[in-house]
């Protein structure tokens, strides 16, 4: 029997837990918003995700195939990537539109820097900054009103900002998901309930999506007043970006003190870009700039180990 | 009981799967016919062998010894024939020299072996030379020899005795049980090791999944001095004893150090009841308890096995394989040694034999670390093991040694919770191997 024992480093148990069981549970807690968002913006939404996703998880099949890697398409980080960046897609934007983004996202900002837990920005937020740059139009007034099914509607942030004219939502639309938006942001309840579901299971940490809200909720408050509070955190992306774009493990800082700098830091960009900056949004472009901070956060912010002394270092 | 559970921040959550056998007493062996009695079973200088090939051994005579003071005897747990001594592979992974002993069956004890009279009447030097000359060493894994614990350098002011009745390894249930089964040794061995060392206060940290044991434990002591039971939570290495050290004083033994810097000393709970049979009836460590478990055991139980004893009979005394054996270990599946053979002698520090099955065997692939962040988080360390790891792959041992890779415990946390299925701690335990013979070179 001696040659047919498995001889192996400890430990010898492992947890069930695998990156497939988190990439699942991310996606039930983003099925809530889904369903909304199909129920809301109809059919071309759904035709965006699945666009989104086919394009994803094929991009990333012949990506590792033609780089000679293991296939890892069945671990559903792909799948979770493809439905971010749909849910980033104005309701009327053409189904090419996130095929291209997606492929991008997996392709250009993915695989070409590691694959899974190498890249350093966000795949689904990358994609859709590509796609901002590249085609604006179809990305910023192919906005659809729930309500009256009108294509080029204003965005609550846009009709805050000045950008565009027209009568803000109630808070109750707002909460719904009745409101013209990118498919996935516009149900914060929905949002909200998923990003719950996922702290719960403990896929993700309460620290990013509470603290980044935070702070948007403390600036907003000091800056705009209580007036206008629920719809700098109901009225655009921030649910979406705090629960399921900013907890993105491979892009955000893995301790909590450095999950508490990078959500300030989302936070304080987030209103900068909101108040100051040309977009009337800036939950993407906060979490990319923080995204790409990450790296140097993870560098310095790190625990202070067991028995050693602060700051001194091993003789050599 | 106590409310009051001490900790410490980390730890890992792993299947207890201690229900095969923790209610099953702890059973004597079956006289096994050939013993293999390691010359090293300890860490420390190997000792020489007393007898030659042909001799008579009797129970509890001493057949092996060094000269140095870090070394602890070797006794024969049968009476016999010496048949050969020869290198003998033994469940550290290596190929020790071996005393081989063909049993007579008749176990007929050794003049030397008599009880060891009033702790009283003894002092500290004569206490200290009885648990060397037992052959003690920690029998909670380690294997340290205990007399060298017991007996610091001049500045080291010991003021704090821990017994580790944690065992927070799954699976395993030897000291639990003896805990419930020997609580008189325990207590003796207690007071034996703190008139050894002069300290005034005991502390038995048990996991508080043992409830039975913590009340048995707290009776007792509630006659006795200096003897506090603490209760424990229930969390994977609640046993390390840098870990039990500050949960329960709250102190912290520098990085590289020994708890004797802090001045407590940690004794596994096995080896003070040991040490309290020492003095009780005069047998040195020849025999220890033994959870023999897993998937691929017939029949899980606790047994007093004789040391020397092949896993196969220990086995064998469980109803054998239930199924085809994946994998064999020496200690729990947290961190035992993998065996390739089950011909291995048990030795001083064999808590445990587990045996998995094929499917149980099974090492996961791994893939991409995805920087969840929770080797981090469970680290009891509060390193960063996916950064050493990475390190350690790439040959990047100065920045491994900067990140206090030589400080990892090898608990393997890191490598349970990783949902990549990465071998965090097997790659970390090569860089910590590599910093530690750099720091010795370069000395």
């Amino acid at each position: 029997m001696e040659n047919k024992l498995i001889g192996s480093s400890s430990p010898h148990i492992r947890s069930d837990e695998t990156t497939q069981k988190l990439m699942l549970d991310v996606i039930i807690g983003l099925t809530p918003a889904l369903a909304a968002s199909i129920f809301y913006f109809g059919f071309n939404s759904l035709i965006l995700l699945v666009a989104s996703v086919v394009a994803a998880v094929v991009t990333e099949y012949l990506c590792e195939r033609a780089m000679g890697r293991a296939i890892t398409v069945t671990d559903l980080s792909a799948v979770v990537t493809g439905i971010l960046l749909a849910f980033n897609l104005p309701a009327s934007a053409p189904w090419w539109v996130a095929v291209v983004g997606a492929a991008f996202a997996i392709a250009v900002v993915k695989q070409v820097f590691g694959g899974l837990g190498f890249n350093f920005l966000n795949p689904a937020l990358a994609g859709r900054a590509f796609l901002m740059a590249s085609w604006s139009t179809h990305m910023t007034t192919g906005f659809i009103n729930p309500v009256t099914d009108v294509v080029a509607s204003a965005t609550p942030l846009a009709i805050l900002k000045g950008t565009a004219t027209g009568t803000l939502p109630s808070v109750m639309d707002m909460l719904l998901g009745n409101i013209p938006g990118v498919i996935g942001e516009t149900s914060a309840i929905l949002l909200l309930i998923g990003g719950i579901y996922l702290i719960y299971r403990g896929t993700i940490k309460w620290i990013i999506p509470v603290v980044y809200i935070g702070t948007v909720a403390v600036i907003a408050l000091v800056v705009d007043g209580g007036g206008m509070l629920l719809y700098h955190l109901f009225g655009g992306g921030l649910m979406l970006g705090a629960f399921f774009m900013a907890t993105d493990y491979s892009t955000s800082p893995v301790t909590d003190k450095g999950k508490v700098i990078f959500a300030v830091g989302a936070g304080v960009l987030t209103m900068l870009i909101r108040k100051v900056g040309g977009y009337p949004e800036g939950v993407s472009y906060s979490i990319l700039l923080m995204n790409i901070l990450t790296p140097m956060i993870d560098k310095y912010v790190t625990p202070k180990v067991f028995g050693v002394a602060g700051g001194v270092k091993n003789e050599k | 009981m106590s409310t009051k559970l001490f900790t410490f921040k980390g730890g890992v959550h792993p299947p207890q799967n201690k229900t095969f056998t923790q209610n099953v007493p702890i059973e004597n062996a079956v006289d096994p016919k050939i013993v293999v009695i390691p010359l090293s079973q300890h860490i420390g200088a190997p000792c020489d062998p007393l007898v030659a090939v042909g001799d008579t051994v009797k129970v509890g005579q001493k057949i092996g010894e060094s000269k140095a003071f870090v070394s602890v005897p070797v006794h024969s747990s049968v009476s016999g024939t010496v048949k050969k001594i020869e290198q003998h592979q033994v469940p550290g992974g290596s190929k020790v020299n071996c005393i081989i002993i063909e049993s007579d069956g008749k176990f007929e004890v050794h003049e030397s072996v008599q009880p060891k009279g009033n702790l009283e009447s003894l002092s500290k030097d004569e206490i200290l030379s009885i648990i060397k000359e037992a052959g003690m060493a920690g029998m909670g894994g380690a294997a340290f020899p205990t007399h060298v614990k017991l007996a610091p350098p001049k500045d080291k002011v010991i003021d704090v005795l821990l017994v580790n009745g944690a065992e927070c390894e799954p699976y395993l249930t030897a000291d639990h049980r003896i805990m419930l089964e020997k609580p008189e040794l325990v207590i003796l061995g207690i007071k034996a090791i703190k008139k050894a060392l002069g300290v005034e206060k005991c502390y038995i940290a048990i996991e508080k999944n043992k409830p039975d044991a913590i009340e048995m434990l707290q009776k007792l002591a509630e006659g006795e001095d200096g003897i506090e039971v603490c209760p424990m939570e229930v969390k994977y290495p609640q046993g390390d004893e840098k870990r039990i050290i500050n949960a329960i004083t709250g102190r912290i033994v520098p990085s590289g150090g020994l708890p004797m810097e802090v001045g407590c000393v940690v004794e596994n709970v096995g080896t003070v009841a040991t040490i309290g049979n020492v003095f009780m009836t005069g047998m040195p460590a020849v025999q220890r308890v033994v959870t023999v478990s897993g998937s691929a055991v017939k029949n899980p139980k606790n047994i007093y096995v004789r040391i020397g004893t092949l896993f196969k009979d220990v086995i064998e005394q469980c109803g054998g394989y239930s199924e085809e054996p994946g994998k064999i270990l020496n200690g729990g599946p947290m961190m035992g040694i993998a065996q390739f053979t089950d011909e291995v002698p048990v030795v001083k520090g064999t808590s445990g034999i587990l045996v998995f099955n094929k499917k149980d065997a099974q090492i996961p692939e791994p893939s991409n670390c995805i920087l969840c962040g929770r080797c981090v988080e469970a680290c009891p360390v509060y390193l960063q093991p996916y950064k050493i790891s990475r390190f350690s792959i790439l040959k990047k041992f100065d920045e491994a040694d900067e990140l206090h890779g030589a400080d990892c415990i090898e608990c393997g946390g890191c490598s349970y919770v990783c949902p990549a299925k990465r071998p965090l701690k097997e790659t970390i335990s090569i860089a910590k191997k590599e910093i530690l013979t750099r720091r010795k070179k370069a000395k």
